[in-house]
C-alpha cells in the first residue's frame, strides 16, 4: 500500500505530514527543531527513510540534521561550511566588493543514487556536497570561482544558491541557480560550470539580457526529459528545450509571471505549476485570491486553479521551495503559504484543501511516495 | 570545573537540562571555556561562535559577575569567581526580535 509523507520547513520547525494513498486523513508531527528556521528539508531517493534537514538560527548559525528513520529520531552531523581556499569578494548592495561570507544552507538535494551524497545550496552563494552522510561537507568551488562570480549581487534575500536539479540520466551534469546570479550549469559534476541564461530578459538591469545577475527564482524538471526545464524567475516564467543553452518565455495568460515556485506534473512531463504573485513589492496573491495556474502545454495556455483555495481576503506568499507533487497514479501537488497552510490536492490540481492550516511561515514542502 | 551556563536552544542540542561544567587547562579565558565546552559538546561547535573565523556570533553574548565580558579578546581571563567556580559564565543569546 502506497504512502505518503511531506516534509514541510518553517520559521519555526519542521512537521512531518503522514497519510495513505488516499491522502485525506493526515498525521502531523512536530515540531521538531521547535523555534528554528527550516529552510529545507529533504529525503534520500535512494533511501526514503534517510532525510536531511537544514536548521539555522540568526542567533547560533547553522546546523544539519539526519534521520534514518523517516523523520521519527534525528541526530545532528556536520555544520562546518567553509569555502575553499580564500573565497574572494562579489558586489555587496552598494556595488562595493564584499567578502563571501557563509550564513546559511538553503537547500538540500540528496543524490538519487547514493543516500550518504548530498549536495548543499548555501548563502552566500556556493554548492557544497558531502559523501559521508553529513559528516563532512566539501565545497565544489569552481561555481564560486567562476569569472563572472566577483560580479554576482545578492537579491533582497540575500545572495544564495536557492536551486540544485540533478540530471538522473547524467550523472555529471546538474544545474544551480543564484538569486541573484542566475542559472549555471555543469556537465562535468561541477568541476566546470557555464551561465545558462540566454533568453532571459530583466529590465532590472542594466543590460536586460546580460550574461549573468538574473533573479531566477526556481527552475523545475521532469525526470524523464532531463533536457527539458521550467524557471520561474522573478518576473516571467521561461522554458528552456536545450539543457538551458537558450530560454524562452511562456508566461502567455499568466495573470501575474511573477512569483517563486515551480512544479511538473509527475506524470505528464508538458503539465507544470506556478503561484502567481502580484509583483516584487506585494508579495501576494492578486485580489486578494489564492490561484494555482496550471499549463498542460508547457506553458503558454495557463488555466487557474481555484477549487477549494481561498478566494477573497487571503494575502500570504508562497516560497521557492514550497511547491512539491508526488508520483502516486493521481499526481498529488502540494504546496506551503507563509501564513501557515499546507494546502494539497490528490487529483493534479482540480480540487485543493488544507491539510494543515496554522503552522508557522511555511519555507519549503518536500513529498516523498513511499511503497 | 568552570561552570557554564547555556542558552535554551543550545542546551536542547547538547541534550542537558542545566548548567554544564568543563574542566579547563591553563588560564581561564572565554576562549579556553568555549575550546573546553566544544570539546565535550561537539554539537556545540559553531553555534557560539564561526567555525572559520572563529569569531563569537553577532547575537550571541558572554556574561559573567555581572558584567557584559562580549567583546573582551578571547585570551583575557575571566573573574577570579569564575574561574574557582563559585560564579557561573553565562552565555546568552541577545534578545533581538524573532
Amino acid at each position: 500500500m502506497s504512502s505518503v509523507r511531506v516534509l514541510v520547513g518553517t520559521r519555526k520547525g519542521a512537521f512531518v505530514l503522514t497519510s495513505d494513498a488516499k491522502r485525506e486523513r493526515w498525521d502531523v508531527s512536530g515540531p521538531h527543531f521547535a523555534g528554528w528556521e527550516i529552510y529545507h528539508l529533504k529525503g534520500s531517493p535512494a533511501d526514503p527513510n534517510r532525510l536531511y534537514a537544514s536548521q539555522s538560527s540568526g542567533w547560533f548559525g547553522q546546523i544539519i540534521q539526519r534521520s534514518n528513520d523517516g523523520g521519527a529520531t534525528w541526530e545532528q552531523v556536520g555544520n562546518a561550511f567553509a569555502y575553499d581556499g580564500v573565497p574572494g569578494t562579489h558586489q555587496w548592495y552598494d556595488g562595493t566588493p564584499h567578502p563571501w561570507e557563509f550564513a546559511r544552507v538553503w537547500h538540500l538535494e540528496p543524490s538519487p543514487t547514493d543516500p550518504d551524497t548530498v549536495y548543499a545550496g548555501v548563502e552566500d552563494a556556493a554548492l557544497f556536497r558531502t559523501v559521508d552522510g553529513g559528516m563532512t561537507w566539501h565545497e565544489l568551488p569552481a561555481l564560486r570561482e567562476h569569472s563572472s562570480g566577483a560580479s554576482w549581487q545578492p537579491g533582497a534575500g540575500g545572495m544564495c544558491l536557492h536551486t540544485i536539479v540533478l540530471d538522473p540520466a547524467n550523472a555529471g551534469r546538474m544545474y544551480v541557480a543564484i538569486s541573484a546570479a542566475g542559472a549555471f550549469r555543469t556537465d562535468d559534476g561541477g568541476t566546470t560550470w557555464r551561465p545558462i541564461n540566454r533568453g532571459l530578459h530583466s529590465e532590472q538591469l542594466p543590460d536586460p539580457t546580460a550574461e549573468v545577475g538574473h533573479c531566477v527564482h526556481r527552475i523545475a524538471m521532469h525526470p524523464s526529459r532531463p533536457s527539458v526545464l521550467f524557471m520561474q524567475k522573478h518576473w516571467d516564467v521561461m522554458r528552456s528545450d536545450d539543457a538551458g543553452d537558450s530560454w524562452r518565455e511562456v508566461s502567455g495568460n499568466l495573470l501575474s509571471d511573477f512569483g517563486f515556485p515551480i512544479a511538473v506534473h509527475a506524470h505528464e512531463p508538458e503539465t507544470i505549476y506556478v503561484v502567481p504573485i502580484k509583483s516584487d513589492s506585494e508579495h501576494f496573491p492578486p485580489d486578494g485570491k489564492l490561484r494555482v495556474y496550471r499549463s498542460r502545454t508547457g506553458g503558454n495556455a495557463w488555466e487557474a486553479l481555484t477549487n477549494g483555495l481561498p478566494q477573497e481576503n487571503c494575502y500570504v506568499n508562497v516560497l521557492r521551495d514550497a511547491m512539491a507533487v508526488d508520483a502516486l497514479d493521481s499526481c498529488g501537488v502540494y504546496f506551503g503559504t507563509t501564513g501557515g497552510q499546507v494546502y494539497a490536492s490528490a487529483d493534479s490540481g482540480e480540487r485543493w484543501a488544507p491539510i494543515v492550516r496554522d503552522l508557522p511561515a511555511v519555507l519549503s514542502v518536500e513529498v516523498q511516495t513511499l511503497q | 570545573m568552570i561552570r557554564v551556563v547555556l542558552p535554551a536552544h543550545l542546551r536542547t542540542l547538547a541534550h542537558v537540562a542545566g548548567e554544564v561544567a568543563v574542566q579547563v587547562e591553563g588560564p581561564t579565558t572565554p576562549g579556553a571555556v568555549l575550546d573546553a565546552l566544544e570539546t565535550s559538546y561537539p554539537m556545540l561547535r559553531g553555534t557560539i561562535r564561526d567555525q572559520v573565523t572563529r569569531r563569537r556570533r553577532p547575537f550571541v553574548r558572554f556574561f559573567a559577575c555581572g558584567q557584559d565580558l562580549s567583546h573582551e579578546p578571547p585570551d583575557t581571563p575571566l573573574p577570579d569567581a569564575v574561574a574557582l567556580g563559585t560564579e557561573p559564565f553565562l552565555i546568552v543569546g541577545a534578545m533581538a526580535g524573532g
